[in-house]
């Protein structure tokens, strides 16, 4: 995120686009809900009529993977009726004319019938987005689980440079993450082209930087694999040996088949995780980790913030902390390392080798976790980004973008689009929410959500179960029939292996990032 | 209202407008006490246990609901404020199932809680909040002893039907700080008030059971009950104020990062609140960041390391695991190079264990395969 959590409840203005917050993200939506009760705005784009459209003063009803359609058609009401910010664009950004040239081909009347939505809707909701500055603008994987994902994200990024939104308080371009640490994740370097701190394998000074603190020479300057083409690399044998460290890939990747014949063909699979698991099933070597509260350290949250985890109970047996788990390898490769703490690891390593996080300690984050960019010890910590229009790269750069329908689309044979997301009550394959007392008499199994209209055309009745299938296999699961849902879309979930969505979803990717498109597949629905 | 100051227990204290005589005096570190208040939302001045004197008014006044003014006398704790609180306090006492207090044993309630269970010769049957109630405390303090009223029967049983919270309405007092909690905090639009008169009750949806209505199970409103009409079922029992050491830490689930406490009784963790101080959630949690922690004391928890063998897996010591591993790898490094491994790091876990990780697979086995499910 650009901005901050803290901004929510004074905001005046939100666009919230592929985000289901009251769900995926449930504490950060009651500040943006208490907003809303003291005046704010708040424009929702999303297929179904989730939680905060109840809230919002405008629901784009768009249609699955419509979302670039939907922000040109926007953009080219607020050039075309100047309603953009001429001086933040004059001065802090550049590709204007491109962006316009773009746009200019995208008229609300030109991409209604893409979004499913009115032209005069979209108009409508351009002037009130445009009305209120600066607006905060949130998003979630409904923007970047799609091959369009990266002009997604880069579509909603000229929007907010457009209005002069970014760099500013209650401002800013903020995806909600999704996982715990998962900006954590990025941040120290489990990316295959960045050490921590997003610095570059491919810059030889920072390599001889990481060489010089770590004692060791020949860091590899090619940029690794990504998951999706590691996956490949089992089948075809490139990749000999895979160390899968607390993910259930069997459950959660796209087309479950596919992913189970790529586990099922590594050489040599290592599994590092709290539980066995689907995933694990396809290990040769399992090791026990410590989980979440067995051990001291730091997550880092959307807003970039540092915060500590606290040891509140040892792990069982004889699981260990998955640093010392990494430690004990290198250690037989010969290297020591000295560092013999999540304390010492953060202070002496992370902090120390990269700028961003340099002004962070433990000693500082007691409290209240700090957040990057933090560059000294007397540095308070960023809340906002792009301070006063600065953008890392100087100049924020439009890209413009050209809409494109996702991989598969509703045809004669599959005529629902599938759409999948994440459930209150559970989180990702439930390995931890599958084992708590209680959430499981809350949601104990998936459904098929499906819209009364489309019940009705099929028969089918509430809680009878359905047959879902896709190109990939099929599942049979509960109808929960629901008014969330347009006509012509079905929605579930990954939380259960029975009727588990990736049984159906569509391994095609975003050619850049690689990211799959959960989002958008073609599936039929029968009775049974 | 307006800029100005006031008198409080004869002492000048400046107010900004639209300031309450309450926030004014907690500011200026005057205890009031409240049962009702919820910092951060409408005051409704329900409880009438904040009453104070003000000069020039006909009644005492609820200090959460009064604005502050310019040149106002205040008094917060004069004999006509203390038995007027101590005679609130009767009446609620009276109101409900609140027998914790014994006349003459003491103000101390972990005291009052051994004694009590020492001689019914036990202590599971001993409200749940004894010793985290508002209202004990007061009464306590305030010497109020439930006896000067007779006391009602309860009218509602309770709500046991759902798997998180306990609604136990003979314990409710109708503050309503659950409702404020549920509709001004979390925004959740499940829980108001019902009935009327003596008949008052907190209901969900026309009054059916949390499950049918649209909680959430936040856990907010238990959080906020001031006393043990909402109880954590997990919790119920095993938790006791006094035998639990909290630990401050970050939720495992989301990508907020709400600030919990651990309240952990015997190394294990037997209950979890919102910070109220923490950033960015200042308290509030979601139903998995609250009851979503059991997970870590499951059976089936790994705990030692396993190597496959003839298709099973059998268990090993960590030396043999790893010396597995090590000697695995460096094979397949002297014969396909570095690249030919790969790893997944954990979005769910620890900084500490991703950097380590990616150390490893690039200060030891010279690859840059490493990457996390970011893209999940």
């Amino acid at each position: 995120m650009t901005n901050s959590f803290g901004e929510f409840d004074h905001a005046k203005m939100f666009f919230i686009i592929g985000s289901n917050m009251t769900e995926a993200h449930p504490v950060a939506s009651t500040f943006l809900k208490n907003a809303v009760k003291n005046g704010a705005k708040l424009i929702v784009a999303d297929p179904r009529r989730q939680n905060l459209v109840k809230y919002a003063d405008l629901h784009l009803q768009l249609k699955v993977g419509s979302d670039i359609a939907l922000l040109n058609a926007l953009m080219h009401v607020i050039i075309e009726e100047e309603l953009f910010d001429p001086t933040f664009v004059q001065e802090n950004t550049e590709g204007f004319e491109a962006l316009s040239a773009e746009v200019a081909q995208t008229s609300p009347e030109a991409m209604a019938p893409i979004c499913g939505i009115e032209a005069e809707a979209i108009r409508e909701a351009a002037r009130m987005l445009a009305s209120v500055r600066p607006a905060m603008l949130c998003y979630t994987l409904g923007i970047t689980e799609h091959t369009c994902g990266k002009n997604n994200v880069m579509s909603v990024a000229n929007l907010q440079m457009l209005l002069g939104n970014m760099g500013v308080e209650c401002g800013g371009v903020n995806p909600l993450r999704g996982q715990n640490n998962v900006q954590g994740a990025c941040d120290m370097g489990a990316l295959p082209g960045v050490f921590h701190g997003y610095q570059s394998v491919v810059d030889p000074s920072v390599r001889q930087k990481f060489e010089a603190a770590w004692g060791v020479t020949g860091l590899s300057a090619t940029p690794g694999l990504m998951i999706p083409q590691m996956m490949d690399g089992l089948v075809d044998k490139k990749v000999r040996a895979f160390w899968i460290f607390g993910e259930n890939l069997a459950n959660t990747e796209p087309d479950i088949r596919k992913v189970e014949h790529e586990l099922s063909s590594a050489e040599f699979l290592i599994s590092q995780d709290i539980f066995l698991n689907e995933t694990t099933a396809f290990a040769h070597v399992v090791l026990p980790a410590a989980a979440w509260s067995e051990n001291d350290g730091t997550f880092t949250n959307s807003e970039r913030r540092v915060n500590r985890v606290r040891t509140a109970s040892t792990p069982p047996g004889a699981a260990k902390p998955n640093w010392w788990i990494f430690k004990e390898l290198a250690k037989r490769f010969g290297q020591t390392w000295p560092s013999n703490s999540a304390q010492e690891i953060w202070d002496n390593e992370i902090a120390a080798l990269a700028p961003n996080f340099k002004g962070i300690t433990y000693n500082r984050i007691e409290t209240n976790g700090l957040q990057w960019p933090c560059p000294h010890a007397d540095h308070p910590g960023t809340v906002f980004l792009h301070k006063e229009g600065q953008f890392t790269r100087g100049k924020g750069a439009f890209t413009p973008t050209t809409w494109t329908p996702p991989a598969e689309v509703a045809d004669a044979q599959y005529p629902f689009v599938l759409s999948t997301g994440r459930r209150l009550y559970h989180y990702n394959a439930r390995t931890q929410t599958g084992r708590c007392e209680g959430l499981d008499d809350l949601l104990g199994e998936e459904t098929c959500d499906i819209s009364p209209g489309d019940a009705r055309r099929l028969g089918i009745h509430p809680e009878e179960t359905v047959r879902v299938s896709s190109r990939r296999g099929a599942v049979e699961v509960k109808a929960r029939v629901t008014r969330e849902i347009p006509d012509g879309m079905i929605w579930m979930s990954f939380h259960f292996r029975e009727g588990n969505s990736n049984w159906l979803t569509n391994p095609a990717y975003d050619p850049e990032t690689l990211t799959a498109e959960y989002k958008a597949c073609a599936v039929q629905v029968e009775k049974i | 209202m307006s800029d100005g100051t006031l008198l409080i227990n004869g002492t000048t204290h400046p107010f900004k407008p639209g300031q309450t005589i309450l926030e004014v005096a907690e500011e200026a570190g005057i205890a009031i006490p409240t049962l009702c208040h919820l910092k951060g939302t409408t005051p409704t001045g329900a409880c009438r246990l904040c009453v104070v004197e003000v000069k020039g008014a006909r009644n005492l006044l609820a200090s959460c609901s009064t604005p502050a003014e310019n040149g106002m006398e205040v008094t917060t704790d004069s004999p006509t404020v203390m038995s007027s609180r101590k005679m609130t306090l009767e009446l609620l006492l009276s109101s409900g199932n609140h027998d914790c207090i014994t006349s003459g044993a003491g103000t101390d309630a972990r005291e009052l809680f051994n004694a009590r269970a020492e001689a019914e010769g036990h202590s599971e049957h001993l409200c749940p909040s004894w010793g985290d109630c508002k209202l004990q405390e007061y009464a306590l303090a305030y010497g109020a002893t439930g006896t000067a009223y007779p006391r009602s029967k309860p009218t509602y049983p309770p709500e046991l039907k759902n798997p998180m919270i306990i609604r136990d309405f003979s314990r409710c007092i109708l503050c309503g700080r659950c409702v404020q909690a549920c509709n001004e905090v979390q925004v959740n639009e499940a829980i108001s008030y019902g009935y009327r008169g003596s008949e008052s009750k907190i209901v969900a949806l026309g009054d059916l059971p949390l499950g049918q209505s649209a909680c959430v199970f936040c856990g907010e409103c238990v959080q906020v009950c001031p006393t043990g009409a909402l109880v954590d079922k997990k919790s119920k029992g095993i938790w006791r104020p006094w035998d639990v050491e909290t630990i401050r830490t970050t939720c495992p689930y989301c990508g907020v990062g709400c600030q919990q406490i651990l309240h952990v009784k015997e190394g294990r963790i037997v209950k979890i609140t919102g910070d109220e101080e923490g950033l960015p959630n200042k308290g509030r949690l979601c139903v998995k960041g609250r009851f979503g922690y059991d997970f870590i004391y499951s059976d089936e928890r790994l705990t030692t390391p396993l190597i496959r063998e003839n298709g099973e897996f059998r268990e090993a010591s960590w030396d043999e695991a790893l010396d597995l591993v090590a000697d695995k790898l460096k094979g397949i490094i002297a014969e396909s190079g570095p690249d030919a491994i790969a790893g997944v790091s954990c979005a769910r876990s620890l900084n500490e264990d991703s950097y380590q990780m990616q150390k490893l697979f690039r200060g030891v086995f010279k690859t840059n395969n490493i990457d996390h499910c970011a893209r999940t």
